[in-house]
């Protein structure tokens, strides 16, 4: 497999939370998802990625260590909080970003803007949320990036941005060069368009695979409050129980207890991850 | 082309597509020798993963009903007639397999059901140049 990012045992250490060690890696000329709740670390592993914080542990970039900050020339980043003053019009936008990127394409930046309905006489400050996702990503796709990193992208667009934003994620990897990473609690954008997931949860990789394999390996059975107490907890990747029913989370395969009354289903990913962990 | 994805029905994603191409194919709308659009350019359009329309992709070149030319993209095999045939008299066994059960559970006798095709073949020629 060509991978674009790898990282070999990353560990961040904080005071309240150790993110790691964690393994994984992101192939080239694919959307991969990393996916996981609140404080799993994904945003940790995007930050270490972007070479934000220090870390333990190595990132291999197209098959190499890292070994300076040059590599980010050719990585395009949305990040969850703007990066940008909010005093700055889109001139000052663009003046800052080519004293950055080597590669810095002017043109192509005031043409997406245009095209994301950006007046340029705008000051960053003045967009709202969508809007200024959308400025990221203008930024991020005007400089030769080969590699998009998003943090949490879609939190706070409308259901039609997000439609949008799906498409230029798609766009941009009809060409097989490119690569995005993109970290997100929202699973319904995943589930349309991700090529593989990485699956994080409390710091530590749970799964990495190709996203159609992802939602085979798991099975949500559903049936009556007293299921719970039923299942025994070797089989339970999670569950969940009120009053009236029961839904369990087990891996694809699992056979049910003789007798037991359950309907089984394919979880969405969305149920994968807020099931994952849960216990009764 | 014509491809509707129908979500949560049960059948996986790689297999409607592939399924929906099949009938393309069968029903002329992609002709032998037409080109197919490129893995991620459907991929786009549908809105599902690369690997998805990839499977979809791989399972018909394995079938039979396309070829697959690094770098120029994927067609529909010129040499499938042989193929489209087959998939038709299939697809017509499984009609008339069905036909014959129904005919049984609604008491017909075999010469019952001959003579209904018989007489729905001959109408079925005039019912065509009746249609507007």
């Amino acid at each position: 497999m060509d991978n674009r990012i790898e990282f070999e045992n990353l560990r961040k250490r904080y005071k309240a939370f150790t993110l790691g060690e964690l393994s994984f890696s992101v192939p080239r000329g694919y959307i991969t998802g990393l996916i996981g709740r609140n404080g799993a670390g994904k945003t940790t592993a995007i930050r270490a990625l972007l070479s934000l914080i220090g870390f333990e542990g190595r990132l291999l970039v197209d098959g190499r260590p890292v070994s300076g900050p040059d590599y980010l020339q050719r990585v395009g980043a949305v990040m969850d909080e703007p990066f940008l003053a909010g005093e700055w019009a889109m001139q000052a936008v663009n003046a800052a970003m080519a004293i950055a990127y080597e590669r810095w394409d002017a043109q192509a930046f005031f043409a997406r803007l245009e095209r994301f309905g950006i007046a340029p006489a705008l000051r960053v400050k003045e967009l709202s949320r969508g809007m200024r996702i959308k400025l990221m990503l203008a930024c991020a796709l005007s400089h030769g990036a080969d590699l998009l990193v998003l943090d949490e992208p879609t939190s706070g667009l409308d259901p039609m941005m997000r439609d949008e934003f799906v498409d230029i994620l798609k766009e941009f990897v009809e060409d097989e060069r490119n690569t995005v990473l993109f970290s997100t609690h929202i699973t319904q954008d995943l589930e349309a368009v991700a090529d593989y997931i990485v699956f994080i949860d409390q710091g530590c990789l749970v799964d990495s695979c190709p996203k159609d394999e992802f939602m085979e390996r798991y099975r949500l059975w559903r049936g009556g409050p007293e299921l719970a107490g039923r299942l025994s907890p070797d089989i339970l990747l999670g569950v969940k129980s009120t009053a009236v029913g029961t839904e369990a989370l087990v891996r694809q395969g699992t056979p049910p207890p003789p007798g037991a009354d359950i309907l089984a289903e394919a979880p969405s990913i969305e149920k994968i991850m807020t099931l994952y962990g849960r216990k009764a | 082309m014509r491809i509707v994805l129908i979500g949560g029905s049960g059948v996986p994603l790689f297999e409607q597509i592939k399924d929906a191409i099949r009938e393309n194919i069968l029903g002329g709308a992609l002709p032998a020798g037409g080109q197919l659009p490129s893995v991620r350019e459907l991929s786009r359009d549908l809105k599902v993963s690369i690997l998805t329309v990839k499977k979809a992709y791989d399972e018909l070149e394995q079938e039979g009903f396309i070829t697959t030319r690094q770098g120029l993209g994927s067609f529909v095999r010129g040499d499938n007639a042989a193929l489209v045939l087959e998939e038709k008299q299939k697809k017509l066994e499984e009609r008339l397999l069905e036909a014959i059960r129904l005919s049984k559970e609604a008491g017909l006798s075999r010469q019952e059901l001959l003579s209904l095709t018989d007489y729905l073949y001959e109408d079925g020629e005039h019912g065509q140049q009746d249609r507007v």
